[in-house]
């Protein structure tokens, strides 16, 4: 899988999707913020931007069918399985490590290895945004994007309502784990060493 | 003795429920107009044949005698409007060109209808797209019938059935080939094709008023009555879909006042049927998320700090 101070953590496919998912994802935060200030001037329209959002919704959907079939055919899969020993001790240790440890000369709690690509904090962040909040706020879409099949009243509530504010709290989350994720890249061998790993597929130790 | 008493209940008991519904109302078949009116067919005695003759009754002229003790007017008979001679079959020919009385004639200028301002809505109509085309002949009833007219906006809590009833008005001619050309001369375009630039068309005429795009808003009434052509009616999404959306003050003025004296706003947010677009509809998540943004972004530029510094150390 590679040599003493390099892993091949990120291959073609993965790489693929990550390209995919990321232009969608900043694509449907930008054209949501739009859409959420009603946003229309001559140069970039409400319908244009409405048109970009159900596009580019559409490419993270089948972003998400190769993130999610390739990690059910390839090993990669097994990086996300969460351990219930230890969760939150693990949670604490990584954040505390983040937070004063980095600082003080500390050894990373859980260093990258073959069999450890992610540290407990991005674990458990990448599976609530990647098989919670991605997922959630694909079915809400489709279902504003065919808003005829939404059950018209729920408890007294609008089902469209109700479906619009799950998909934009969902898409929030998202877009507040995008701003972690790309700042906490930094945090790597050189702080330019894992935006180089996003393209060549290798990761430094 | 008793038997007395009995009688005066009874009398007593006729002159209450005459009160709640015009006498016989209830009682179709034995109304002087509605014997006749409230059915598909009449009979008379032909006194120059000295037969009886059984015909049609002119669909227009058949009332909904459910929909009657229903409606605002319940308590007045026929005859409270129309002619005391209409008792008479074969009613006169002449009859026909008498005036009936308009809305105005009876709400206009009266303090005890003065929070419907019947006067300005008249003038507000008066710059509508159906005035311009017909005139005096378009009157309140050709929308408001005032056989069976229920205030259902001011009383209903169901948005949706605001949106029907009050669409119903709008379709009862834009809908029907006779009617639409007998006030606008020429045949009734297709609601469903001249509306066909309008994304989710169905849920949108499920959900929202005829009115709310092709009437002109105005603060101090309801409904403005000033209906608009289709080159003044709202087109653009924003116009609704925004946090300072057009529905406020046209279909959700009747909600919002409701269930602000009930329920009170938190209640109202989420009760809210209306959809714009995403969490800023709620002023709290909307401010929410500023602040879970802004607490975001500043830990990342104080923890990027704090890396710079220890690295120059």
């Amino acid at each position: 899988m590679g040599t003493i101070d390099k892993i091949y953590f990120y291959p073609v496919w993965l790489r693929i999707w990550h390209g995919f998912n990321a232009l969608g994802i900043l694509i449907l935060i930008i054209t949501g913020i739009s859409m959420q200030s009603s946003i229309d001037s001559p140069v970039i329209g409400f319908n244009l931007v409405v048109n970009l959002h159900n596009i580019a919704g559409i490419i993270v959907l089948i972003s998400y069918f190769i993130f999610f079939t390739g990690n059910l055919v390839t090993e990669n899969g097994k990086f996300y399985l969460i351990k219930r020993k230890d969760f939150f001790k693990n949670l604490i240790k990584q954040g505390k490590y983040y937070a004063w440890g980095m600082f003080h000369g500390e050894k990373t709690p859980f260093p990258v290895t073959e069999k450890r690509k992610f540290n407990p904090l991005q674990k458990y962040s990448y599976v609530i945004v990647m098989y919670l909040a991605v997922p959630v706020v694909i079915i809400t879409g489709i279902a504003l994007l065919f808003p005829e099949i939404i059950i018209d009243q729920t408890w007294g509530i609008s089902g469209v309502f109700l479906t619009a504010i799950l998909h934009s709290v969902m898409g929030f989350l998202i877009s507040i784990f995008l701003f972690i994720h790309v700042y906490i890249a930094s945090v790597g061998k050189s702080p330019k060493d894992n935006y180089k790993a996003i393209l060549n597929g290798w990761h430094h130790l | 003795m008793n038997y007395r008493l009995v009688l005066l209940f009874i009398m007593f008991l006729s002159c209450v429920t005459s009160q709640t519904y015009s006498q016989s109302y209830k009682d179709t078949q034995h109304h002087t107009c509605l014997k006749c009116h409230s059915n598909q067919s009449y009979s008379f005695n032909n006194q120059v044949t000295g037969k009886v003759v059984k015909r049609l009754m002119n669909p227009y002229y058949i009332m909904d005698t459910i929909a009657i003790r229903n409606g605002v007017h319940k308590s007045f008979d026929c005859t409270d409007c129309h002619n005391t001679e209409y008792k008479v079959y074969p009613h006169k020919s002449e009859l026909k060109l008498q005036p009936l009385s308009s809305c105005l004639d009876c709400h206009g200028g009266d303090a005890s209808f003065a929070k419907y301002k019947f006067e300005e809505i008249e003038q507000e109509f008066k710059k509508s797209v159906h005035f311009k085309v017909y005139g005096e002949n378009f009157n309140c009833s050709k929308c408001h019938s005032q056989h069976t007219y229920v205030a259902t906006a001011r009383n209903s809590n169901n948005v949706l059935d605001i949106v029907d009833y009050n669409n119903k008005m709008c379709l009862s001619c834009h809908n029907d080939m006779k009617k639409y050309k007998l006030v606008s001369g020429h045949d009734n375009p297709k609601l469903v094709v001249i509306h066909d630039w309008l994304p989710n068309q169905e849920l949108h005429f499920r959900h929202v008023r005829c009115i709310e795009c092709h009437t002109e808003v105005r603060d101090s009434l309801m409904v403005s009555h000033n209906i608009m052509s289709k080159e003044h009616a709202v087109k653009k999404c924003t116009e609704c879909h925004s946090g300072n959306s057009k529905l406020k003050a046209s279909l959700y003025k009747y909600q919002n006042l409701q269930k602000r004296s009930e329920k009170g706003t938190i209640s109202s947010i989420l009760t809210n049927s209306s959809y714009t677009i995403g969490t800023h509809q709620s002023p709290i998540l909307k401010l929410l998320s500023i602040i879970i943004f802004l607490a975001v972004l500043s830990a990342i530029i104080t923890h990027s700090l704090f890396r710079i510094f220890k690295k120059k150390q």
